[in-house]
């Protein structure tokens, strides 16, 4: 313990961090929660006076919404489909990267660039690769991702423009988050593999342990406490997914003769903003809350189970 | 299963890229274990004792040399197919398995004619956890056991396939005194009853003596001696092992042998027949010691400390490789401590002289050796 005749200093240090989160955090949530149970509440009518009323009017509007069962199943198909394909992928890659010696260095950092690209910008290219150009029924180009398709001798697929399938859209954004996530995920398992100690492996070498065994009965194990950490960090990114929609379709959040396909519950949350539903919005970003608290809960209880300390 | 190891020899790339010459952890070593006996690789920390070890295990392959368990020839066979027990220095018990799971892990990993069916792998880890005494103990973690237990645990891990050969890497060096003097026994006691031929690395010469049938002395990766360990302490062959075994360390002294007498400094301590005359390394046990009023060896007391059976004299002589001089003696033959100087006699066979330069030992005659000074083997 500090003695206490200094904590005055500790809090003076904290202070800066301290008034910031206040402003900028801790207010807006406390605000976000006023907000969503103000009937009603607009930021424009709080501008010329008028007073709201406390209720549950916001909830029932969002409730009432009739995208609304499309974006929790956008938000929920992504989160299922990336999360646990990522994982996987990253645990793959950090396993082998970890196991080999030359250019162990050079292959970290080339597979950590995506992280340190912006996110934005690597949508732009994804939806470049799978754009295609033309009309309809003619097209100038397919893109380069039907380009290669189309050289092993496959059919083309109009993946995220006008005529589009769902599937196809969807494909194209699993793609794209699981590529995006997996820098930050390799990380956080190399980092894990790295701190495992070489003799347990000794050990299983000495009773005569099958690779595959080694993989199953010492190294998921001894790594479970960062899988669990990249799994529940990734569930929770999940559903906070909109960004990379944007960065795929544009603000429209969808291919050109459907706009609002692919929308997802951050991303209504940003639409009710834009019009000045603030009520609305808080209410939904509550809901958006109490989901990710729920699935959270979840799991760090199954964490509790398998995962080794 | 005899582990017959033959110019057994491990070079290292040296540290140090300026040195092209590679580091011989192990040279040329040529040592025959016997089937079912107990034993003791020893020396100081980087002698590479454990690289030997480890290359009978199989997880450090060797750069020269042949060992065989039996009569298989199991140089580049893997580890994994070797059919050892190893216990870790720190027991390397996997943190996330109970003790039976740890037990059991190796069982579960036998293939074709060896497997073995879920009841048989329960009832042999019973067995095992029985003879190391943990049959309480086997639904704890390794973090929820003490030091010694965990060593059990990793000796049962060991044991539970039946090795051919038992491999221990300083085993007792991750436990408390008390716990190390009961542990050795026990490893002494499951040896036996097992019977399996074992081999472990200390650089504890007492740990060694006292639980092996013998000890295998090492030094800069080259075999010093081996033998029994009695053997190996009543005739050292060289300064290095004479030294390194006996607690407390032998008192080495800087003599002088000229017409067959030992001098030390101007004392003439003992007759020396068949050396010629020239400055040796003379070694003399502290129980080699006898207090006497007319002894020739005169030496400054300096404290006297008695315990129980024993004194254990301090003394200094100007003559004395070392600060201080420690003689063990019979406490009758008590000195007192306000003597300024305590006169001894020497026991002829627990003085070794030694060659000046090549610290090898130099064998003499004494009318008091019935026997020739080398003894056994």
């Amino acid at each position: 313990m500090v003695a206490s005749k200094h904590q005055w200093k500790a809090w003076l240090y904290l202070s800066p961090a301290i008034v910031l989160l206040l402003i900028f955090t801790v207010w807006p949530i406390i605000n976000t929660v006023r907000i969503a149970f103000l009937e009603g509440y607009n930021g424009m009518m709080v501008v010329g006076g008028t007073k709201f009323e406390l209720g549950l009017g916001n909830f029932k509007t969002v409730m009432e919404t009739g995208d609304l069962g499309k974006y929790l199943k956008n938000t929920i198909l992504l989160c299922v489909l990336t999360v646990p394909l990522s994982t996987i992928i990253a645990l793959l890659i950090a396993v082998c990267l970890n196991s080999i010696k030359p250019f162990q260095r050079i292959l970290q950092t080339i597979y950590f660039l995506p992280y340190v690209t912006n996110s934005i910008a690597i949508g732009m290219v994804f939806a470049a690769m799978f754009n295609t150009i033309g009309g309809v029924n003619f097209k100038d180009s397919w893109g380069i991702i039907n380009n290669v398709i189309q050289f092993f001798g496959g059919e083309p697929i109009i993946w995220i423009n006008q005529g589009s399938t769902y599937a196809a859209n969807l494909a194209v954004m699993v793609i794209y988050i699981v590529w995006n996530a997996l820098p930050f995920k390799i990380l956080i398992l190399l980092g894990g593999l790295q701190s495992i100690n070489k003799q347990y492996y000794e050990a299983a070498r000495v009773d005569s342990a099958p690779r595959r065994r080694v993989f199953w009965k010492i190294t998921v194990p001894l790594l479970s406490p960062m899988l669990a950490y990249v799994i529940i960090t990734g569930f929770i990114g999940g559903f906070k997914e909109y960004t990379s929609i944007v960065g795929i379709f544009g603000e429209k959040m969808g291919p050109a003769d459907d706009p609002g396909r692919l929308n997802t519950m951050v991303g209504y949350i940003y639409e009710s903003l834009e019009n000045g539903m603030q009520g609305q919005a808080s209410a939904a970003a509550l809901i958006l809350f109490g989901i990710i608290l729920v699935v959270t809960l979840i799991n760090l209880q199954v964490s509790k189970k398998k995962v080794h300390y | 299963m005899k582990v017959v190891l033959q110019n057994l020899t491990k070079a290292f790339p040296n540290r140090n890229k300026k040195i092209k010459e590679d580091f011989i952890a192990v040279n040329d070593f040529t040592f025959t274990v016997p089937d079912g006996k107990l034993i003791g690789l020893l020396g100081p920390s980087g002698c590479g004792k454990s690289t030997t070890l480890y290359m009978i295990s199989g997880l450090q392959k060797p750069t020269a040399g042949k060992i065989y368990f039996g009569d298989d020839d199991v140089t580049e066979l893997s580890t994994e197919n070797r059919g050892i027990g190893l216990v870790f220095q720190n027991y390397a018990l996997y943190p996330h398995m109970t003790v039976k799971q740890n037990i059991l892990f190796p069982l579960q990993n036998l293939k074709g004619a060896d497997k073995l069916s879920k009841q048989e792998m329960l009832e042999r880890a019973t067995e095992v956890a029985k003879l190391v005494q943990i049959e309480e103990l086997m639904d704890r973690k390794p973090s929820e056991m003490s030091g010694g237990q965990q060593q059990r645990v990793a000796i049962a891990r060991a044991l539970v396939k039946m090795p051919r050969v038992l491999l221990l890497d300083e085993p007792l060096s991750n436990l408390d005194a008390r716990l190390r003097l009961q542990t050795r026994e026990e490893i002494r006691r499951i040896q036996r009853e097992t019977g399996i031929t074992t081999i472990f690395v200390t650089h504890d010469q007492e740990e060694a003596m006292s639980i092996s049938d013998m000890i295998v002395v090492m030094k800069q990766g080259v075999i010093q001696q081996t033998g029994k360990p009695q053997n190996v302490y009543d005739d050292p062959t060289n300064l290095f092992v004479a030294k390194f075994l006996g607690t407390p360390p032998i008192n080495v002294f800087e003599g002088k042998v000229s017409g067959g007498k030992l001098y030390l400094g101007d004392d003439c301590v003992l007759d020396v027949g068949g050396v010629d005359d020239k400055d040796v390394w003379v070694g003399i046990r502290p129980e080699g010691f006898i207090v006497s009023n007319n002894g020739p060896l005169v030496c400054n007391l300096s404290s006297v400390e008695v315990m129980g059976r024993d004194s254990s004299i301090v003394s200094t002589h100007s003559a004395s490789a070392n600060p201080v001089i420690r003689s063990i003696v019979d406490s009758d033959l008590s000195v007192s401590s306000s003597d300024k100087t305590v006169r001894y006699a020497l026991k002829p066979h627990k003085v070794f002289i030694f060659n000046k330069e090549t610290e090898e030992r130099i064998y003499f005659t004494n009318p008091a050796l019935t026997n020739k000074t080398k003894t056994g083997e």
